[in-house]
């Protein structure tokens, strides 16, 4: 990859001299939104059309072949409307609230590594920085929902609180036994450690991600991640039949949009995360494939598939339920694992060595 | 809680079960109707867009007899009358509010001649209030060229009326 980019770096970067580093980490940027971006767009079609099928509909086929202009059809509609402020609304923040939910979700992409030194940002503490970044998302959703003015904004935004936070700490807890297994807090390295044991030199590599030793915190962390992103059947935050739409009631146009990125987007990461995490990243399943990152867009496209297949499936969550579940199963949990997994780290039987 | 019930929810099994099932119809042939392409058939006693009839001979049905002015439940009818040259009664105003009507039918119940029917037609629009307000010259249009297909639906339907 390197030996391709060099030339770039020859004869195209002398041209914006100092400011090269600048220009380059812009392009860097663009070729990760892009993609991105798109990505978003496709999945609220994806989306449609999954659940469709599983209603025994066949989904959006209308726009353009197949249906598959619709999200560009969406996109323009929404583009062209007008951002309505509510009289009563705070003015700045009800603007800065969608830019707040949206930022997050995309910032959290410079620490993902997409193939092997990958990553716009190779970070040390890159799992440090993605529960950071992660945990900012809420607050534009908590300003959406105080600065709309409006009862249904505010339940949503206060159910959002709740619920983001509460998930955090299991999301966090089942992360601390990745970390103990791979022993860095560097999503590559993360990636890497995965890459060795005894399958993997077998030729069996998925046999040795992290998904088969840590099985329960996998589920923990993807159940958590379904909550986090605040989907069916956890989407209480919205919950169409209670208070409509929650923290998006007074959002029109553009605004509006930009929530929905956020949490197509947001998506997209956590089904990235997990595919890092537990299931290898970019790192190729049978030994006789080349490793890339066409198998982190596969991983990422099952994760999908199982959110897109839990909302066609399941009613959403009661508010209690939801808690419960958060804190007095998955922390639990936890709790147990962790101490479990040192243990065995601990022990002759170590696979992680 | 048993282990039995221990075991079944940290084993995912009901969720499991669930996601069986939507899988399975995830497969299965789709029952959408395409509909501007395909339709799903419609019933003789279909009540849309309503229409005025004339006999084979082309004198009109109606003889303001205003039953169906007086049944219909929406208001939506409005009739006048006159004595026309040759001494036969008939409507010099014949108005149906289509944003009023309710399409129950009544008034088609209520005429002792057949005259005001509701056709098959449902595919029609306004793109003003006005567009929606069908006076006597519509309807009878309306009859005249539905007229094949409103008399065929009628004679479906004669034998359990």
């Amino acid at each position: 990859m390197e030996a391709l980019l060099a030339p770039i770096h020859q004869h195209i970067g002398p041209l914006f001299g100092d400011y090269w580093p600048l220009v380059w980490a812009l392009v860097r940027i663009v070729a990760i939104m892009g993609p991105l971006l798109l990505g978003v767009a496709y999945l609220t079609f994806w989306e449609r059309k999954i659940i469709g099928w599983m209603q025994v509909r066949i989904g959006p086929n209308r726009v353009g072949p197949w249906g598959l202009l619709q999200p560009i059809a969406d996109g323009m509609k929404l583009f062209f409307k007008e951002v309505l402020v509510p009289s009563e609304a705070d003015g700045s923040l009800f603007i800065l609230a969608p830019i707040l939910a949206m930022a997050p979700a995309l910032a959290a992409w410079a620490a993902i590594p997409f193939f092997d030194g990958g990553a716009l940002a190779n970070m040390d503490a890159g799992v440090l920085y993605l529960l950071a970044i992660s945990s900012v998302g809420v607050y534009g959703i908590i300003i959406a929902g105080w600065s709309s003015n409006s009862k249904y904004p505010l339940l949503g935004a206060m159910r959002s609180a709740a619920q983001m936070v509460s998930y955090e700490v299991s999301m966090g807890m089942a992360l601390i036994v990745v970390l103990m297994v791979s022993n860095s807090l560097n999503l590559s390295d993360i990636v890497r450690a995965q890459d060795h044991g005894r399958f993997a030199s077998m030729g069996l590599g998925f046999l040795s991600w992290n998904w088969i030793p840590l099985f329960p915190m996998f589920l923990v962390y993807l159940i958590s991640g379904v909550a986090e992103t605040n989907r069916a059947p956890f989407d209480v935050v919205e919950g169409e039949s209670e208070i409509v739409a929650g923290h998006m009631v007074e959002y029109s146009g553009m605004a509006f949009a930009m929530f929905f990125l956020a949490e197509y987007a947001n998506m997209i990461l956590v089904a990235a995360l997990v595919s890092i995490f537990f299931l290898g990243g970019w790192l190729s399943p049978v030994g006789f494939l080349p490793d890339g990152i066409w198998w982190l867009v596969a991983k990422l496209c099952v994760i999908l598939f199982l959110f897109l297949w839990l909302r066609a499936t399941f009613p959403r969550y009661r508010y209690d339920q939801i808690m419960r579940l958060g804190w007095k199963v998955f922390v639990p949990l936890c709790l147990i694992w962790i101490p479990v997994v040192g243990f065995w780290m601990m022990s002759p039987f170590n696979i992680w060595k | 809680m048993g282990a039995r019930d221990l075991i079944q929810s940290f084993s995912l099994g009901e969720l499991r079960q669930g996601l069986a099932v939507t899988l399975k119809y995830m497969f299965a042939p789709k029952i959408t109707i395409q509909y501007p392409e395909e339709k799903t058939p419609a019933s003789p006693r279909f009540r849309g867009l309503h229409a005025l009839r004339r006999y084979p001979n082309g004198e009109e049905r109606c003889i303001a007899c205003k039953l169906c002015e007086a049944v219909c439940p929406a208001l939506a009818i409005t009739i006048e009358s006159a004595e026309r040259e040759d001494g036969s009664r008939r409507t010099t105003r014949y108005d149906i509010d289509l944003t009023k009507c309710i399409f129950c039918g009544f008034c088609e119940e209520a005429c002792p001649v057949d005259a005001i029917v509701e056709s098959h037609i449902f595919e029609y629009h306004g793109e003003t209030r006005g567009d929606l307000y069908y006076t006597k010259q519509m309807l009878l249009a309306n009859g005249d060229r539905y007229e094949a297909e409103i008399a065929k639906a009628r004679e479906a339907d004669a034998k359990y009326r």
